[in-house]
């Protein structure tokens, strides 16, 4: 009886912690060439299918109406100009989602890539693998127009307001880093609640990058305004890369799929399409 | 006796140890959950924001204790009179807890500053733990009215047959008692807020678990919620052993009384 009683649960652990050893052993390190780049030769997730994955919800101007699969929105659109790029159709390509840091908790993943704006740092790279940069972009400041922040043009302007920014983001990191406001910057799960914090007079200003800004001032909070593109040094641009699993073996394959997207001038014509802008904007200078 | 559950304590945790260390995901999760450089690097950001956990939870509590004590009192009173009372006292209970907690923070923390009413503060902080003190006071006047229905209805009868006004006999005859029974049900909804107050993190405000997810979405490493982990432990886990302590305490009292 005794015994028993001890068998369960350890078996139960043991069980456990085989499952997810046998999930985690896809590292090999295979080099894939070109030649090791077609449909069939890719080690994918679901054998045939490119599973990509992004946010739950996804918000627009990277997905629109939350549903990548009418590939429209920046994101969306170039999922599928990389899963074509690599030779599969539209239909061979499915969808999952996932939340921001569930996608890199330790374990195995359901995604062959995830794409939500995941800036590439040295920090995350040690536990995930990047592709190269699909989208490069500035940090903006937004507020509503007629808030006094609204004239600051430097960076040392900003430092008495109270500025928020989405958690995880370049966004938080440039206050924190650069700006260094005197009021430590409340901290959100979502743009959402970022939003809804500026509406409730909760924050004076919020950190957004460049194209989600544009959609916000333009479409969501219509007397909301960019008062200015953040002025970044070269080692702090915000490169967003498609996000794998460590030691994936699908990234030279992307890498080389991106390239070739970069090179023809599709990413720019889709970067064209979703994310453009009008208008003159400031740059709030350091 | 002693010697069997000393050896089946052992295995237990031995072989538990050994099925961790030996799985080949192991040094990765070592890395990712328990690593001393991130550990060191996020401890004061973590400790500062817990702290300020700490704080909540006593301005929130002293609050719970009071309110929830007039809620339970409200319900409890007698007779036709006081009607309106006690229904609003049920209304307000039967409300409050039919709503999700994070719910109640959300909308309070966003909603109620957004209306733009002059002179209603605009703070995360203070509409934070406003939902906090309104949601468990509802929980808490439970517990209480618990305690008050505990008390032996002749109680209630010998202090009217005093002379008592039922304010003044709920005062003085029957909430000394009834807090006495219930201090070990009002310790552990203690242990219960204390956790709680950490959800005020959807507003935005800088508490212990949202410096430690600030840092895990910077770092993608997970070390600065084991660091949280801790801190909150080191508060909970010796009020639990106190709750038991009181518990085993008032059993022995009232077993000596009756013998």
């Amino acid at each position: 009886m005794q015994r028993m009683r001890l068998l369960g649960p350890v078996g139960f652990v043991v069980m456990a912690l085989v499952v997810a050893a046998c999930g985690g052993d896809s590292t090999d390190t295979t080099t894939a060439g070109g030649a090791g780049c077609g449909v069939d030769e890719l080690e994918l997730v679901q054998p045939g299918v490119l599973t990509v994955a992004t946010g739950e919800p996804a918000f627009p101007p990277w997905v629109i109406d939350d549903d990548p699969t009418n590939q429209e929105g920046f994101e969306a659109a170039v999922a599928y100009a990389v899963a074509t790029q690599l030779g599969f159709t539209p239909e061979q390509v499915t969808w999952v989602r996932t939340g921001f840091d569930e996608a890199v908790a330790p374990g195995p993943k359901d995604f062959d890539f995830n794409l939500q704006q995941y800036s590439i740092t040295a920090e995350r790279d040690e536990v995930v693998d990047f592709s190269i940069p699909y989208y490069v972009t500035d940090q903006a400041l937004v507020a509503f127009a007629d808030s006094p922040v609204t004239s600051a043009s430097t960076v040392a302007d900003l430092k008495g307001f109270t500025l928020g920014a989405q958690i995880g983001t370049t966004s938080l990191d440039y206050i924190e880093e650069v700006i260094q406001p005197d009021t430590a910057p409340p901290v959100y799960d979502t743009n959402s609640d970022a939003k809804s914090a500026l509406d409730a007079g909760q924050v004076d200003a919020l950190v957004f990058d460049l194209p989600t800004a544009f959609f916000i001032t333009a479409v969501e909070m219509p007397d909301t305004t960019i008062v200015g593109v953040l002025e970044a040094s070269e080692a702090q641009a915000d490169r967003f890369g498609l996000l794998f699993a460590d030691g994936s073996p699908l990234v030279d394959c992307v890498n080389g799929a991106l390239e070739a997207l970069e090179a023809d001038g599709t990413l720019d014509a889709l970067a064209e399409q979703w994310l453009a802008s009008e208008g003159e904007i400031k740059t709030i200078t350091r | 006796m002693v010697l069997i559950s000393t050896l089946s304590t052992v295995v237990f945790v031995g072989v538990a140890v050994w099925a961790v260390l030996s799985s080949e995901t192991w040094p990765r999760v070592r890395e990712q959950f328990f690593s001393a450089r991130h550990f060191q690097e996020v401890w004061p950001a973590v400790l500062s924001g817990f702290w300020l956990d700490v704080q909540m939870f006593v301005v929130a509590e002293v609050l719970i204790l009071a309110a929830a004590l007039i809620v339970a009192a409200a319900r409890s009173l007698r007779g036709p009179v006081f009607f309106p009372i006690r229904t609003l006292a049920v209304v307000y209970v039967d409300l409050v807890r039919g709503i999700p907690l994070l719910l109640m923070i959300l909308v309070l923390g966003f909603g109620i500053p957004a209306l733009d009413i002059p002179g209603v503060p605009r703070s995360a902080l203070f509409w934070g733990v406003t939902a906090l003190v309104i949601s468990y006071t509802a929980y808490t006047a439970e517990i209480y009215r618990a305690g008050i229905e505990s008390v032996h209805e002749s109680q209630r009868m010998s202090a009217q047959s005093l002379g008592l006004t039922q304010v003044q006999s709920l005062r003085h005859v029957l909430v000394p008692q009834a807090v006495r029974n219930v201090v070990p049900a009002l310790l552990s909804s203690f242990v219960s807020l204390q956790k709680d107050v950490a959800l005020v993190f959807v507003l935005g405000v800088r508490e212990g678990v949202r410096e430690a997810q600030i840092y895990n979405a910077r770092t993608f490493n997970y070390t600065g919620y084991i660091a949280a982990t801790l801190l909150f432990l080191a508060v909970s886990i010796p009020v639990a052993r106190f709750t038991d302590w009181y518990g085993q305490r008032v059993r022995r009292r009232r077993q000596a009384m009756s013998s």
